[in-house]
């Protein structure tokens, strides 16, 4: 099926077009139709509509605060002291952070996936960051951004300046590493056994990285989008209830 | 150390049912011959994961020499239940059933976190009415009382004090009385739910809650009589378990672990959520790195609970306990009926009876959920052990894309070996106490 394509009316008036979508966002998958039925057919009729799912787009200066008051705040005070403790260092910030989400009062610097530590290392020691809680990894696996399908997310809170940000770095389903962390935040050990045991990101450098939710023999991994839930159908009443995830559902 | 025979690895084979291993052995001539070539007092004990004074199904195996442990390790996940799998496969309100049971001492704080979460997604977070987050923090403070009397009552059943286990889960009772007056469950309640609450608080609730309160400041007095200042109490608690805020700021360690080492990092003050920064209380701290500090922190913590629970009682106004948002809330109030809790039976008389569209709006509400902006939050709340976080991330639809809980029992947990190491045997017991893990938090 194509998509269906509408031209614009040119006598209808500029505010009764609805704005065009912000179009730069990391595009994670479609919809297709208006009720997103998976199984079964849709009788609404707008079983044509196909629309793009996108997560929130890189953001521009001021980056604001928590608090999502206009102009500079909080975040741009961050955003300097990491890009000039990583110019101290010679690198170049443009090539280390791939960009920067405000989405929602929360700032998240993308950050190439090789420059992790040093990364993390600046935002612990520098003093104007100091960012000495890692709160730990989370991962989140999206199967159809393709070349960037597993996410690593770290979330840092400083103690010291009451501050929290989000750092997320991406790695291929056909290459999935990502440094380890664990020498900077200790913490971060079973953080990171959890997540290679539930999406198979391999940090390279962890010390001991084995499955630690499931059993040691366990095959896949078990919080990747295309791993099934499971359950057996259930009999109620002489009637057979599928497992969950063979019902019809809505996304 | 000799590389391990091939003949010792299990390989795999493809059957009708899956992959069968089969396990050949092969290597105990090599394992006895480096057992023998070793010290002869180098045992390893597995403690756990069935010993009643784990704290559930925690498996520590420990090395001991003599008996002092040399090295201390924790295998966990006996009690993994995939919840953060299942809510990828529920709506965003369903999502409160599940997370209630991770740490099933803290279900309140489950719920409130991942409510705050969505909430966060929606962008309602300032729309939530006072009445819910007044009855939230409540709830909260209730339930920081009865985590924290769980863990000093256990903790002193492990020790052999079974009077203090008795008062302890003795006032505890009082406490799942009131939950079950006003959620109509002991546990697992999902009663906070995402824009609000599932419903008003019942008749009488405030009156039982003050009766409570009364009888709770007057039973405080018992835990210091009977523990505080008891010198065996003291003699087994003091200097044991010991994490210095180096240690904790390493190991992640936060809640009482992190207080007892004289920091008083606190999220309801730090970060406040639901309307902390206006209530009145203070965040207890100890320098003494130990176990009795935790434990005295525990008790003024529960001490300055009864005061937030009582600033509650006197602010909380009549009004709505959920958004005004039709697409968000869901459509009935429920009532008691003659088998439980339910939906009233007026609700049911107008979407059948008279508003077609309201029947509509009603069942897609209820089956299909609403949907969720696409995007990701972190939202932390102080649960009774530590920053209890949680990263949501929507893809626009109306179930979670992915919702991981970053459970305070789970990071506090690593910290064991660095507390245990070098210590004697009977003295694990008292450190893993002192910790306060949930098994069904730490493997959700």
């Amino acid at each position: 099926m194509s998509e269906p394509t509408n031209p614009p009316n040119p006598d209808a008036p500029d505010e009764a077009v609805p704005a065009q979508r912000a179009d730069t966002g990391e595009v994670i998958g479609t919809r297709r139709g208006m009720f997103g039925a998976n199984n079964g057919g849709d009788t609404s009729g707008y079983g044509g509509l196909v629309r793009t799912v996108r997560l929130p787009g890189a953001s521009t200066r001021p980056y604001g605060g928590p608090d999502g008051a206009e102009g500079a705040g909080v975040f741009d005070e961050i955003a300097d002291e990491l890009e000039g403790a990583l110019d101290e260092q010679g690198l170049v910030p443009e090539n280390v952070l791939d960009k920067t989400v405000v989405d929602r009062g929360e700032i998240t610097f993308h950050v190439q996936r090789e420059y992790l530590p040093v990364v993390a290392r600046t935002l612990r020691d520098d003093p104007a960051l100091r960012f000495e809680l890692c709160t730990g990894v989370s991962g989140v696996h999206y199967p159809d951004d393709k070349g960037r399908e597993l996410h690593a997310v770290y979330h840092l809170r400083s103690i010291t300046h009451n501050r929290l940000i989000r750092l997320e770095v991406t790695a291929p389903d056909a290459d999935p590493h990502v440094p380890s962390t664990v020498d900077i935040y200790p913490t971060n050990d079973w953080h990171e056994r959890e997540t290679y045991d539930f999406f198979g990101l391999i940090f390279d450098g962890h010390p001991a990285l084995t499955r630690i939710m499931m059993p040691d023999d366990w095959q896949g991994f078990p919080q990747r989008k295309d791993y099934p839930l499971g359950g057996i159908p259930v009999e109620y009443k002489g009637a057979q209830i599928p497992a969950p995830d063979q019902r019809r559902s809505y996304t | 150390m000799s590389t391990p025979s091939e003949t010792s690895r299990a390989t795999p084979r493809e059957t009708t049912e899956g992959p069968v291993y089969t396990v050949t052995g092969g290597d105990w001539d090599e394992i006895a011959a480096a057992a023998a070539k070793s010290d002869d007092e180098r045992i390893i004990v597995n403690m756990g994961p069935q010993h009643p004074s784990t704290h559930g199904v925690l498996r520590l195996i420990l090395e001991i020499d003599g008996e002092t442990v040399t090295e201390a390790r924790c295998g966990i996940g006996y009690l993994h239940t995939g919840i953060e799998k299942n809510l990828e496969y529920r709506t965003w309100t369903q999502g409160t059933t599940f997370v209630t049971r991770m740490d099933y001492l803290t279900p309140f704080f489950n719920e409130t976190a991942y409510c705050l979460a969505v909430e966060k997604l929606l962008g309602i977070t300032d729309d939530v009415p006072d009445r819910a987050s007044v009855i939230r923090v409540l709830l909260m403070e209730l339930n920081r009382l009865s985590s924290h009397l769980v863990c000093i009552a256990t903790g002193g059943m492990e020790l052999g004090a079974t009077t203090i286990m008795i008062y302890g889960f003795r006032d505890r009772e009082l406490i799942l009385d009131i939950y079950e007056l006003i959620t109509g469950l002991r546990m697992n309640h999902a009663y906070v739910r995402p824009g609000g609450l599932a419903q008003d608080l019942p008749p009488g609730a405030v009156d039982q809650v003050r009766a409570f309160v009364k009888k709770m400041q007057k039973n405080m007095a018992e835990y210091d009589k009977l523990a505080t200042g008891n010198p065996v109490f003291k003699a087994r608690m003091e200097g044991i378990g010991y994490l210095d805020l180096a240690g904790c700021m390493a190991t992640g360690a936060t809640g009482p672990l992190v207080r007892s080492a004289g920091l008083p990092h606190d999220l309801r003050k730090a970060q406040p959520y639901c309307g902390y920064e206006t209530y009145d209380f203070e965040v207890p701290t100890a320098d003494t790195c130990d176990a009795y500090g935790r434990f005295l922190i525990r008790l003024e913590e529960m001490r300055q609970s009864l005061r937030i629970v009582e600033q509650c009682l006197d602010r909380l106004e009549p009004g709505p306990v959920m958004v005004a948002d039709k697409k968000i809330a869901w459509p009935a109030q429920l009532a008691l009926g003659p088998d439980g809790l339910g939906n009233s039976l007026d609700h049911i008389k107008k979407i059948m009876g008279t508003s077609m569209e309201a029947l509509i709006h009603h069942f897609k509400l209820v089956t299909e959920g609403f949907r969720v902006p696409p995007g990701e939050v972190y939202t932390a709340v102080e649960s009774p052990k530590g920053e209890l976080g949680v990263h949501a991330v929507s893809d626009g639809g109306t179930r979670p894309y992915r919702v991981h809980f970053r459970d305070p029992s789970f990071t506090n947990l690593q910290a064991m070996a660095a507390m245990c190491e070098g210590g004697q045997v009977a003295d694990v017991i008292v450190a893993v106490a002192s910790i306060d893990p949930v098994m069904g938090g730490v493997d959700r």
